[in-house]
């Protein structure tokens, strides 16, 4: 089943745009880039704005730009039993009831099919700038104000500068300094994501890149992961009962398993 | 009710608690019987002060027990009269559970207890240039459990997001007595995000009993600008344009004439008392993009009519950010009781709707005073009165529920930072169809579904039945 296409609304001085899930994400960013915005949300290839909030993967510059799970705002959904229930509200603040929308993010399609949402957006910093080095990505962390993204595979550390043309230069010496030099972009990600918790507990060999502060890590061979604690899993079956007693939403998907 | 030393569950909950950390004399209970809301009438039982997850868990296991329900409790600095005890439940206070527990600079992560406060997290990672983002007008007296219970905001939430977007992880004892970690505090956990449902439940799925936060490194540079208009339409039109042009600055903070005025004969910050309204903009960041964005700022402020004061010092940034935190205080000199409100409009909206908050004030024969984040178009109109005025209550109410109407009618809604607690409760349907609510419900049951955490709250009684002592309405003399 696919979701409605397309931008609904967009105001640019709110700062929120109103789009059809089904409307992919290369879709959205051009729409928004025309009015010097974009969204938090990853610019995966052949994907959709309700495809990759269903997903729950952080775009790679999650750790300047924000988490992909506080780019919803809105989220309209078809229920099991048909009904159309809205979560959340249209403002960028809003504490009306319970935070559903965080609940739908990384939820695979599993408690409601998501039609129609209301995203955040931001502006589009006027200049961006890769690099690249044999760096300590802790030092790089602690010396740089507010890198967008920094990556690490164990030798090599990728960090990506955005924001005023002077800030840029000026945090680019500063990593150039610490060993980093400018480069075209980010490294193949690992198709694998895992918590960066499994990573550390040893004993993978294959090529992985740990995505620094977003608590996500991209390994090239699956690895095990702890098993989630007894009461996180019963909040899962509860939180699924509830929305889906009937077990019609993505049947045999199981967002706990979900890489 | 009066406890006697023999009653059940207070004999029972001595066995988990030691005999100095249960109040149980009626002044004791009638003094957890409100918060900073215009509530009164609530009526606590038993009054519990538990130091770590174990004794929460003894309390919560206890009052399962005795079938009594449980309502969390932090500073109480609450306006929405989330934290009111209705018919006598447990009331886990966590003001004793105020620990830092740990912070780890490096990766930006401190794990503090419910019970801290939250100005002293931001004062206790200060030495490492880091620092809590979300600074509620309250924060040096709220405690961050209370944060996490209400999803809380403040001035500079405006670029960094509220309390959600500062959460990592949550350790929560849910009503089954089980402590669960909710999230993980190296920023993902597999799975929903149960941690981003959790934050903002308004203690009605479980007690917080520890809280990894995300620290925010301090800004190399910060510019302060003060903005006086001449009319409040200029001023709303400012801030549109400033969103506009694509600067989100750290803050921007609205306050009209009626409050410049209190503020000035109260702190005497320099805000000019004859301007409409001012406007205090704040931007942060590197260097260069904060003297870029402040320059351009002041452009689009001069451009409608604005005057502009810069602070030089971190002396005048301090006394401008005083007068403007200081409001609450300032309008106590004028009445002594005040309804603070707080809707969202979408930011486009606002002067159109401040413009209409004037008239549901004059049409009900009250004072108002407007300070608030306007770059959320999040509205703060306060609402001032004297509860001993015969026949006023109807009239702040009437004005309260206008002022709400008002809001969702541009496509706004019924809360930004305070929450819903008891105060909006009947007014959800408004704003939420009944499927809607269904939902909010289900959630709720998820992760409590006997209905023992904080019942009576956020849910208009029918989309939940399950419910302990659940209330058709708010009980007499609860309404202020």
């Amino acid at each position: 089943m696919r979701a409605p296409a397309g931008v609904r609304d967009f105001d640019p001085a709110d700062m929120t745009i109103r789009v059809g899930a089904g409307t992919p994400v290369a879709e959205l960013d051009a729409a928004l880039a025309e009015a010097g915005q974009r969204a938090n949300l990853p610019l995966t290839p052949g994907a959709t704005v309700g495809g990759v909030l269903a997903v729950g993967r952080d775009d790679l510059h999650a750790l300047g730009r924000g988490r992909l799970r506080d780019a919803l705002l809105e989220a309209v959904f078809v229920a099991d039993d048909g009904q159309v229930v809205t979560a959340g509200g249209p403002t960028v603040k809003n504490v009306s009831g319970f935070d559903l929308c965080r609940a739908m993010v990384g939820s695979l399609g599993t408690l409601g099919l998501v039609g129609e949402v209301i995203l955040r957006t931001w502006p589009r910093p006027p200049v961006q700038q890769w690099l690249a080095g044999p760096c300590d990505p802790r030092e790089l962390r602690r010396r740089l104000y507010w890198p967008s993204s920094i990556l690490w595979d164990g030798q090599t550390a990728w960090i990506h500068l955005e924001g005023h043309a002077s800030d840029v230069e000026s945090e680019a010496d500063l990593a150039q300094s610490l060993g980093c030099e400018p480069t075209e972009g980010p490294p193949t990600l690992p198709p694998h994501r895992v918590p960066v918790g499994a990573l550390e507990a040893g004993g993978f060999s294959g090529r992985y890149l740990v995505q620094i502060g977003t608590g996500s890590a991209f390994v090239s061979e699956p690895i095990p992961v702890p098993t989630p604690d007894r009461a996180v899993v019963a909040l899962h079956e509860r939180l699924k009962a509830e929305f889906d007693p009937r077990g019609r939403l993505n049947p045999g998907r199981d967002p706990l398993a979900a890489t | 009710m009066k406890f006697r030393k023999a009653d059940p569950l207070v004999e029972d909950l001595r066995r988990v608690l030691p005999l100095d950390r249960i109040r149980v004399a009626p002044l004791e209970r009638s003094l957890m019987g409100r918060d900073a809301s215009i509530f009164e009438g609530g009526q606590a039982g038993p009054v519990c002060f538990p130091i770590d997850t174990g004794e929460v868990q003894g309390c919560v296991d206890t009052a399962r027990r005795h079938g009594r329900a449980v309502v969390p409790r932090g500073a109480g600095t609450g306006l929405a009269g989330g934290a009111v005890p209705l018919e006598e439940p447990v009331v886990v206070v966590t003001t004793k559970m105020n620990r830092l527990l740990s912070v780890d600079a490096d990766s930006r992560v401190a794990w503090v207890q419910p019970g801290m406060i939250n100005l002293d997290l931001s004062r206790a990672t200060a030495p490492y240039g880091l620092h809590f983002a979300p600074d509620p007008s309250s924060q040096q007296v709220c405690s961050l459990g209370g944060n996490v219970g209400t999803n809380a905001g403040g001035p500079h939430c405006l670029a960094h997001g509220v309390t959600s977007a500062h959460v990592l992880a949550v350790e929560v004892v849910l009503m089954s007595g089980e402590a669960v970690v909710l999230g993980d505090p190296d920023g993902w956990a597999p799975g929903m995000d149960l941690r981003g449902a959790y934050v903002g439940s308004e203690g009605m799925m479980g007690i917080t009993t520890a809280i990894a936060v995300r620290l925010t490194p301090d800004p190399p540079a910060v510019q302060t600008l003060l903005l006086a208009f001449d009319s409040v339409d200029a001023a709303a039109q400012t801030v549109s344009a400033v969103i506009a042009d694509g600067i989100v600055p750290a803050a921007i903070e609205m306050m009209d004439n009626n409050i410049i005025r209190a503020v000035e004969a109260y702190v005497g910050a320099g805000f000019p008392t004859d301007a409409a309204a001012v406007v205090i903009v704040e931007v942060d960041g590197l260097p260069g993009g904060v003297a870029e964005e402040a320059d351009r700022v002041v452009e689009l402020a001069t451009a409608r009519g604005a005057s502009v004061r810069r602070a030089v010092d971190e002396q005048e940034r301090a006394l401008l950010w005083k007068g403007r935190k200081s409001a609450f205080g300032a309008i106590a000199r004028i009445k002594p009781n005040y309804y603070l409100h707080d809707t969202v409009v979408p930011r486009t909206r606002l002067a159109e709707v401040m413009n209409r908050v004037y008239e549901i004030v004059e049409e009900h024969d009250l004072q108002v005073m407007n300070v608030f984040h306007a770059g959320d178009g999040n509205l703060h109109p306060m609402l001032l009165f004297d509860r001993r005025e015969p026949g006023i209550m109807p009239r702040v109410h009437a004005a309260g529920a206008a002022i709400i109407e008002a809001s969702l009618a541009v496509g706004g809604v019924l809360s930004g930072e305070h929450g819903i607690g008891m105060e909006k409760r009947d007014f959800m349907p408004l704003m939420f169809s009944e499927a809607d609510l269904d939902a909010q419900a289900r959630l709720r049951r998820a992760f409590d579904p006997g209905g023992m955490a904080n019942p009576s709250k956020v849910l208009p009684t029918g989309a939940s039945c399950a419910d302990v002592n659940a209330l058709d309405k708010v009980p007499d003399g609860v309404w202020g």
